[in-house]
């Protein structure tokens, strides 16, 4: 493996991602995102010098609706999908920043 | 000698568009709606929903950028911000990083040394995120998704500004161009249009520029002026005492006038953007630029100046009414109806702004429609209610539209005119104020006020004073 994890970025990247790993799982996530980044490794072999970076295969631009309300209340359909529900809102652990 | 510092400002503000829909579905945009009753699957971030662009919001962006002096990014795209928090369902936000919709733009601005431009770096579209609530007794947070995906623009100054004054300035320069536009209320109370101010703090004359935060929750030109205050000589008192300035990101509070960090570099978010792979490019032609070019409306200046050509108004009062564009609305709204620019002025001028400042509301909160301002002038005008009356009436309809015409029959307001029913009360004060009338007659003549006065009361306030007078005036001689 070419690349190595350092134990600050195993942190970092858990902090970002609000993730508390054990030790043992950071040693794992460690070695999995080096055989990633190795990966990655491989792509930059290609010299893409000059090409244009592409973000959508499709040749297809201008996908616009009209600013009309389409949607009425379906908010009891849609809190089934909720965790947890209290006053027709989503209830989740408290974060506060 | 004390070192001299000079305060670097830029500023990142964020407005809400006036869409009637969000920006990738179509739910309402409505406010006051009960939690979530406005969501879909689309702004709550379901898998397998796809966003799909409202072209209004396009539209606006390229009006205000328009509006700015800005170049328009013709071939433009969208990108996702990565970061995970609750008022954010798809745990990143849609928004412009690469090839944001508008560069390179300016506003001039006028300050004690004359005019001077602030550049604007960028406007770019994105998302509102939802919003939570606290509840400190169970330990939870709850989230309405009503505000998720309504549409924002967000305005990156240049550092241009070295003052409260000159953030204020723009500031103001910056909502009244987005009114004329209709594009968005621009209320900082109620949040469509939100400041976050970068500042930091130089010697004078240094090149180089002084480590910034990014001040969040200002919510007033007032909370602005403050925080800008606070936050330089917090900078400033650091540098003195040999300390440094973290770059992070505070929160002021307003009613403890003091700033508190929230977010310091080392914790900075990674947002990881990358292209937006589910919104396909924007493409800008020149003729759809022109169509909006075309349709720009009337801007302060211009309406300053055919304002100085068609009414024969005070330029101060121009200057207030055209200020603001709803003022600037309603104004020539019930000029067309009752055609009489002075008393339209007058009324606006005078005691709509009494109730404004009074109520602490600001023009853009008035109710009252056009039609009932005209009626009531009109009524005034023909001596249907006397002045006392209109005043009164007023404050009704100020308070919440009230047509004037139904109000004043419904009370039984209205002026009497009937001679003979006036000549009767004005022969009975005559009668029952014997000492005023000597007094009038001996060349005092403020005891005809009093005569007035006790007519007017008689008649409950409906008489024409004028006519009182000229009745009273008549008798007694
Ligand atoms: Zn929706």
């Amino acid at each position: 493996m070419a690349n190595v994890i350092s134990d600050e970025t195993i942190e970092y990247v858990g902090i970002l991602a609000k993730l508390e790993l054990s030790d043992a799982e950071k040693e794992e996530a460690k070695s999995d995102m080096g055989r990633m980044l190795d990966y990655i490794d491989k792509l930059n072999e290609l010299d893409t010098t000059g090409v244009e970076p592409m973000s959508h295969v499709f040749p297809v631009q201008n996908v616009f609706r009209e600013d009309v309300v389409t949607n009425g209340d379906d908010s009891e359909n849609m809190l089934k999908n909720a965790p947890a529900e209290r006053d027709n809102m989503y209830e989740v652990p408290k974060t506060v920043e | 000698m004390a070192k001299q510092y000079e305060t670097v400002i830029g500023l990142e503000v964020h407005v809400e568009l006036a869409t009637k829909t969000k920006i990738f579905c179509g739910c309402s945009t409505a406010f006051g709606g009960e939690a979530n009753t406005h969501t879909c699957p689309v702004c709550t971030g379901m898998p397998g929903s796809l966003p799909v662009l409202n072209k209004q919001v396009v539209e606006y962006a390229i009006a205000v950028g328009l509006a700015t002096n800005c170049d328009i990014t013709q071939y433009c795209k969208f990108d996702r911000k990565n970061y995970f928090y609750p008022d954010n369902p798809q745990n990143y936000q849609i928004s412009q990083l690469y090839l944001p919709i508008c560069r390179n733009g300016g506003v001039e601005i006028e300050t004690e040394e004359g005019t001077k431009t602030i550049g604007i770096h960028e406007i770019h579209m994105e998302e509102d995120a939802g919003k939570l609530i606290h509840d400190e007794w169970n330990d939870c947070s709850l989230v309405d998704y009503n505000r998720s995906g309504v549409p924002l623009i967000e305005i990156v100054s240049e550092p241009d500004m070295r003052s409260a004054d000159e953030v204020i300035a723009y500031l103001e320069k910056l909502r009244l161009i987005i009114q004329y536009l209709g594009a968005s209320d621009c209320k900082l109370q109620e949040g469509s249009m939100r400041a976050d101010v970068n500042l930091s703090v130089r010697e004078v004359g240094a090149e180089k520029f002084g480590t910034r935060t990014e001040m969040k929750n200002l919510n007033s030109f007032k909370a602005i002026a403050r925080a800008i205050e606070g936050e330089r000589e917090r900078q400033i008192d650091l540098l003195e005492a040999g300390e440094e300035v973290l770059q992070e990101t505070r929160r002021w509070d307003d009613t403890k006038e003091c700033s508190y960090a929230m977010r310091s570099k080392e914790d900075a978010q990674d947002y990881r953007y990358f292209p937006e792979p589910d919104l396909v490019p924007i493409v800008i032609s020149d003729e759809w630029l022109d169509q909006i070019r075309e349709r720009q409306p009337e801007f302060r200046t211009e309406k300053m100046k055919r304002y100085k050509e068609e009414f024969e108004i005070p330029d101060y009062d121009i200057e207030i009414i055209t200020g603001s564009k709803h003022l600037a609305d309603i104004f020539e709204a019930t000029t067309a109806i009752c055609k009489q620019p002075k008393k339209v002025s007058n009324w606006l001028m005078v005691e709509t702004m009494r109730l404004l400042k009074e109520k602490e509301m600001e023009p853009e909160d008035i109710c009252f429609s056009p039609e009932n301002l005209a009626k009531l002038i009109m009524m005034a005008d023909k001596k249907e209610i006397n002045s006392t009356v209109a005043k009164e009436v007023f404050e009704v309809m100020f308070a919440n539209d009230t047509d004037p015409e139904k109000y004043v029959e419904e009370k039984g307001l209205k002026t009497v005119n009937d001679e003979g029913a006036l000549r009767t009360t004005v022969e009975k004060v005559i009668a029952d104020n014997p000492q005023s009338v000597e007094d009038y007659h001996n060349g005092k003549e403020k005891a005809i006020g009093f005569l007035v006065g006790q007519t007017m009361k008689a008649m409950q306030g409906k008489a024409d004073p004028g006519m009182v007078n000229k009745l009273l005036k008549e008798l007694l001689s």
